[in-house]
């Protein structure tokens, strides 16, 4: 393992708290336990907190600003955080209209979370993203799991909060971008959690996961690389394929946001390249890509490889999504 | 069961998962996202650490403690439901204690009282984790202990054939997991990949039960 550490127990601290300093102007870090919140408290909004298992940055905490997160709760690398951090969170950032906790559905992070809820003294609701379509849903799988997608929810719930709404209305814009949004990963290399010394996974040098959460765990299928588009038209035919297994209608020149997400240790270049041929891919399927993001947002430490992800918007939506946004990670200008 | 042998368990626990890092972090890296082996000793270490406030409480209450540092220490999943068993098994011991049933005269818990603790401890994790038996989780252990350990103790057997038994037991659903399709947890997105590796969850329950009763037979033996 070769990486940039002094000492393996002090990374997480470390690094939140060089996010902090460079990022002043948005954020404060408060320790033990871990959360960070919006620089100036809101008021008079739904207090809008996420969080999850560190080694994905800059999920959550370059998320934290006006138009977004109001708080954010780093666990560990790849481990949910723990309710104390939810709590104090909440205590911190509550602006009188509840709470609204945005997570990933994963069994740590839903279990941590809904013992927070259990513990509140405020009324909270919770957004579950479950974004990634490689995992099929069914009644024998703990459910879809939530990956780059969660971006979009934030932001766009982050929008609404912004305007006063209340929290159940905040909930269900929340989950009805979650039910509009799906993703699909590849994983060209594994990623080493500092902690364990050594890669997460197996893989060859001519192997790539097909269908890779954002820990390394595994996907669809192990497979041999190809040519890009062959592997992107995999990713676009099996969004394509999970929204028809869930109704939603593509056809007619539907607008949607295309998301390439880089995990860590693909470049920009490739994304760019993965970009142009999945929006021509999906133009071919009558569906104008008429938003872009391009660029690492929801990552996995070091791992190569990369995930697409295609939100279908509508008026409300898009209304959101363009909306002005300062974090450190995203920012639209007012 | 004292507090003092609530913390010598602690610390059977502990030298039990550092001694299988090898095993547990192989188990996790073939099935699992490859941090259980971390969130196990950490949780370990914490208790272990936190000895002297634990030995002026009552068992109950020394759980109870156990519970709230694990949730706050361990995170992933492990943590809420492990968090879930102790704070269980400490209410159970408490509601007890107020009706001063069960207790021996020099302050221990008898062992019918701490068995049906524990089956109050692993039906929270049911209801925290909403898994069941075969599912390839830590309960293919705990299920089937927990209801030898409350069968045994209510046809009042021996601790020694009690312990010899569960350690069996937990050895038996911790090898059968090797064979399910994991509907639940860590592996659970894995189908029929998971099959012919053993779950990591169950792996360390049957370790901690093992460390746990081999402590029992060693006091037992003076």
């Amino acid at each position: 393992m070769k990486k940039f550490i002094n000492k393996i127990d002090n990374i997480l601290i470390e690094s939140l708290s060089g996010f902090a300093t460079a990022h002043s102007d948005l954020v404060t870090l408060h320790l033990d336990p871990n959360f960070l919140t919006r620089k100036n408290k809101a008021q008079n909004k739904v207090a809008v907190i996420s969080g999850g298992g560190s080694g994905h940055e800059p999920l959550h905490a370059g998320y934290i600003g006006y138009g977004m997160l109001d708080a954010a709760c780093p666990g560990h690398v790849f481990t949910s955080p723990t309710p104390d951090q939810m709590l104090m969170a909440a205590e911190a950032v509550h602006a009188d209209k509840g709470i609204l906790f945005i997570v990933k559905n994963y069994a740590g992070d839903v279990m941590n979370f809904e013992m927070a809820a259990e513990m509140l003294p405020f009324e909270s609701a919770t957004v579950l993203t479950s974004d990634d379509c490689a995992v099929i849903n069914s009644t024998y799988t703990t459910g879809r799991r939530g990956v780059a997608g969660t971006v979009i929810v934030e932001k766009c719930v982050g929008s609404l909060a912004e305007t006063g709404a209340d929290l159940q209305t905040c909930k269900a814009l929340g989950d009805k971008v979650n039910n509009r949004t799906a993703s699909i990963g590849i994983a060209l290399t594994s990623c080493t959690v500092p902690a364990a010394g050594r890669p997460t996974f197996d893989i060859g040098d001519t192997e790539l996961e097909m269908g890779v959460g954002i820990h390394g765990e595994p996907g669809r299928r192990r497979e041999t690389m190809r040519e890009a588009d062959e592997l992107v038209r995999d990713c676009v035919d099996a969004i394509l394929a999970d929204f028809k297994a869930r109704d939603l209608d593509t056809a007619n020149n539907s607008e949607a946001l295309l998301l390439i997400n880089g995990f860590g240790a693909t470049p920009l270049m490739e994304l760019y390249l993965i970009y142009n041929t999945a929006a021509k891919l999906f133009s071919q399927h009558s569906i104008q890509i008429s938003r872009s993001l391009v660029g690492n947002y929801t990552t996995a430490l070091d791992m190569a490889g990369a995930s697409v992800t295609l939100c279908l918007l509508d008026d409300e939506i898009k209304r959101h999504w363009d909306s002005p946004v300062h974090t450190a990670a995203l920012r639209h200008e007012r | 069961m004292n507090t003092e042998f609530i913390i010598e368990a602690a610390k059977a626990i502990q030298q039990s998962i550092l001694a299988n890092e090898h095993t547990l972090e192989s188990l996790d890296r073939a099935i699992g996202d490859g941090d259980h082996y971390i969130n196990m000793k950490r949780g370990a270490n914490v208790i272990v650490e936190i000895e002297a406030e634990l030995a002026p409480l009552k068992p109950s209450e020394a759980l109870n403690k156990i519970g709230i540092k694990l949730l706050s220490t361990i995170g992933g999943a492990s943590g809420p439901l492990l968090a879930s068993f102790f704070i269980s098994m400490a209410k159970v011991l408490e509601s007890q204690a107020h009706e001063n049933q069960g207790l021996k005269e020099n302050g221990d818990e008898s062992t019918l009282k701490i068995a049906t603790a524990f089956a109050a401890g692993v039906q929270a994790i049911i209801q925290r984790g909403k898994a069941n038996l075969g599912e390839k989780t830590m309960l293919d252990v705990l299920i089937p202990v927990s209801n030898q350990f409350v069968l045994l103790t209510t046809q009042n057997c021996d601790i020694k054939l009690i312990c010899a038994t569960l350690i069996h037991t937990a050895e038996q659903g911790m090898l059968a997991t090797k064979d399910l399709i994991a509907t639940k947890g860590r592996a659970a997105g894995l189908g029929e990949r998971a099959i012919g590796h053993i779950d990591p969850g169950a792996k360390s329950c049957q370790l901690m039960i093992e460390a746990v009763c081999k402590l029992s037979l060693k006091e037992l033996n003076g």
